[in-house]
């Protein structure tokens, strides 16, 4: 195995997308919420298609904001039913992004018949493509470096996470936890949810076009669920599914290189690699982790 | 854009195509209907969703499987087997997160949907490296077109819909008591364990049947949608079963007969959005708990009380 300078930006844009999906994730674990990107990465469609129909081109800004609102509407949406209806949250879920996808794909038919809006692409992303697509070319002490485009939209929105989680911390905290508490001590608790929920549609629609939805769903749910059971601390959670969801990039992308040829194939997906090396971090957890892991628990009966 | 002659057409069924498609879509909403009003109920109307990623690494092992022993790889029965092994063992996965970690029912689902589809999304990536790239047309199996069904589909989707349907009103006591009150249940001595992955093992039935005819999205939103709206207009769980299986042939044979109208418009989208159609007129009219009968009593409350 060879490392080469690509491999490095690789690994680089696969741990800003990762901790920047884990960092909002935190929160929709707490809140129960954590099928929400899924939910989005379906219902971006509509989005993408008005915003399409309205510019008449590909611009990715547009496209960006058009999706964003849409996934922001989508959690929005979901809330506004499942409280003023009294529906299941999952349930109610399930109902705006099934109907935003097919309300989507009605309007990318009937609209824009020659569009080549690929879905698969959104889905999957071309993540080992990200270093190609350079925005910035820099000279450190007679080394070029070529900055991706990727690395610049996923560092931003990872600061912008980490600040906003950093300054509202505590009220985050209370709200999560205990709500009326929060509510009593006059924390604008609705607010504070659809601004979470603004960060979330954002992030993953950020990290979408970079790394492809598979990695940011996997990233919102799964570090953070294992740095669920390793602590009880909101504070030490949030820096441990950081932590986990950096780790599990580097090992995703260190597998995508392996694995192919231990097994005789040429090459495979890295951020499909990178979810599953997430989810192998979340099984080692279950069993060894020192508070309630499974072998904790066995040798404990035993003794 | 609708003239009577077309609509005739239509409505008698007398095209074959037009003919299959409905009745498919029908049959496949009328057995969701009631399968997603247990999931509902028991707050896990997201399973189906799962379900049906989970599918994904058992497509592309069945494939790899049968090019490493020398087939084409296409082979349906295989290809739907690898699915629903690998589908039941995400369901295997989330009851085992939730039986024995503090994992919440909706995270531990989460978990499993993202970790098996991109396992999944490995394996497609090995498959689409293969010399003989023979992947093409495997993603169109998870991405099903419910306007290009075949008498095959027809056969299969309506055995699956029978045992969906009857098994349920069979169980109907054992089911009830597993949705309202599970630790009773287990007091009672039933086999809770084996009534739970009895269900699941019709959901994968129902999902993998549905996935390759008619798409993942559809089958999701059958799965939710129905059940939802039959929420409204009842509190007894026989006639909620007996509402959502008429509100999902209903929006099923809707959907399909407009989009044998209006040709050019994907059928599975106007399936959804007649259901979601169906469920905002049940919630603003239904007569057990939507809006207008709530606002009557003088009980909209936001966000007090239980949410089911």
């Amino acid at each position: 195995m060879e490392w080469y300078a690509i491999d490095s930006w690789i690994v680089l844009v696969g741990v800003l997308a990762a901790a920047a999906c884990a960092l909002p994730g935190n929160f929709l674990v707490l809140q129960r919420m954590s099928l929400m990107g899924d939910a989005i990465s379906h219902s971006v469609l509509p989005g993408l298609a008005i915003a399409f129909m309205v510019t008449q081109a590909r611009s990715s800004i547009a496209m960006f904001v058009g999706a964003a609102l849409a996934g922001l509407l989508t959690a929005l949406l979901t809330n506004w039913i499942s409280r003023l209806a009294k529906v299941d949250r999952g349930a109610s879920m399930g109902i705006v992004f099934t109907s935003f996808f097919a309300l989507g794909l009605l309007l990318i038919v009937r609209a824009a018949d020659h569009v080549d809006l690929d879905p698969g692409c959104v889905l999957y992303g071309a993540m080992e493509l990200a270093p190609l697509d350079v925005a910035w070319t820099l000279n450190v002490v007679g080394q070029v470096l070529e900055v991706p485009r990727a690395v610049l939209v996923l560092g931003a929105v990872f600061c912008l996470n980490l600040g906003i989680v950093f300054l509202f911390f505590k009220e985050l905290c209370v709200a999560s936890f205990d709500p009326d508490m929060a509510r009593a001590q006059g924390i604008p608790v609705a607010f504070l949810f659809n601004g979470l929920m603004a960060l979330v549609a954002i992030t993953t629609v950020a990290a979408f076009e970079a790394v492809g939805s598979i990695l940011v769903i996997a990233m919102l749910i799964v570090p953070p669920s294992a740095a669920y059971l390793l602590t009880r601390r909101l504070s030490a959670m949030i820096l441990v599914s950081m932590l986990l969801a950096g780790i599990s990039a580097f090992l995703g992308h260190l597998g995508a290189l392996l694995f192919p040829s231990w097994l005789g194939f040429t090459g495979t997906s890295t951020s499909g690699m990178m979810a599953v090396a997430a989810g192998f971090l979340f099984f080692l957890t279950i069993l060894f982790s020192p508070t309630g892991g499974l072998l904790r628990r066995k040798y404990k009966n035993n003794v | 854009m609708f003239d009577g002659a077309a609509l005739w057409e239509v409505l008698s069924l007398r095209d074959y195509n037009t003919r299959l498609v409905i009745l498919c879509s029908l049959l496949l909403g009328a057995a969701s209907g009631p399968m997603g009003a247990y999931f509902l109920l028991r707050r896990r109307s997201l399973m189906g969703d799962v379900l049906s990623h989970a599918t994904l690494p058992g497509v592309a092992l069945a494939f790899l499987l049968s090019v490493w022993l020398g087939g084409g790889g296409k082979s349906l029965p295989l290809l739907l087997t690898g699915a629903a092994i690998t589908g039941l063992l995400g369901c295997g996965a989330v009851q085992f997160i939730r039986d024995h970690t503090r994992i919440k029912d909706d995270a531990a689902m989460g978990i499993v949907l993202s970790v098996f589809f991109g396992a999944g999304v490995v394996l497609l990536g090995f498959i689409q490296s293969m010399p003989q790239g023979s992947a093409a047309g495997l993603e169109s199996f998870i991405y099903g077109k419910t306007a290009s069904m075949v008498r095959g589909d027809f056969s299969l989707l309506s055995g699956v819909a029978l045992v969906v349907l009857f098994v349920p009103f069979l169980l109907f006591k054992e089911f009830r008591l597993l949705c309202f009150d599970e630790g009773f249940a287990v007091v009672q001595g039933w086999p809770v364990k084996w009534l739970d992955a009895l269900l699941l093992g019709l959901l994968t039935l129902i999902v993998v049947a549905g996935l390759q005819a008619v798409g993942l999205i559809l089958i999701i939103a059958f799965l939710v949608i129905p059940a939802a709206s039959a929420r409204f207009w009842t509190e007894r769980l026989d006639y909620m079963l007996v509402l959502s299986a008429f509100f999902g042939g209903l929006s099923g044979w809707m959907g399909a007969s407009l989009s044998a109208l209006a040709p050019g418009l994907p059928s599975g989208a106007l399936i959804v959005l007649v259901a979601t159609a169906g469920f905002l007129l049940s919630l603003v009219f239904g007569l057990e708990r939507g809006l207008f009968i709530r606002l009557i009593w003088g009980k909209v409350r936001q966000g007090r009380g239980a949410v089911l």
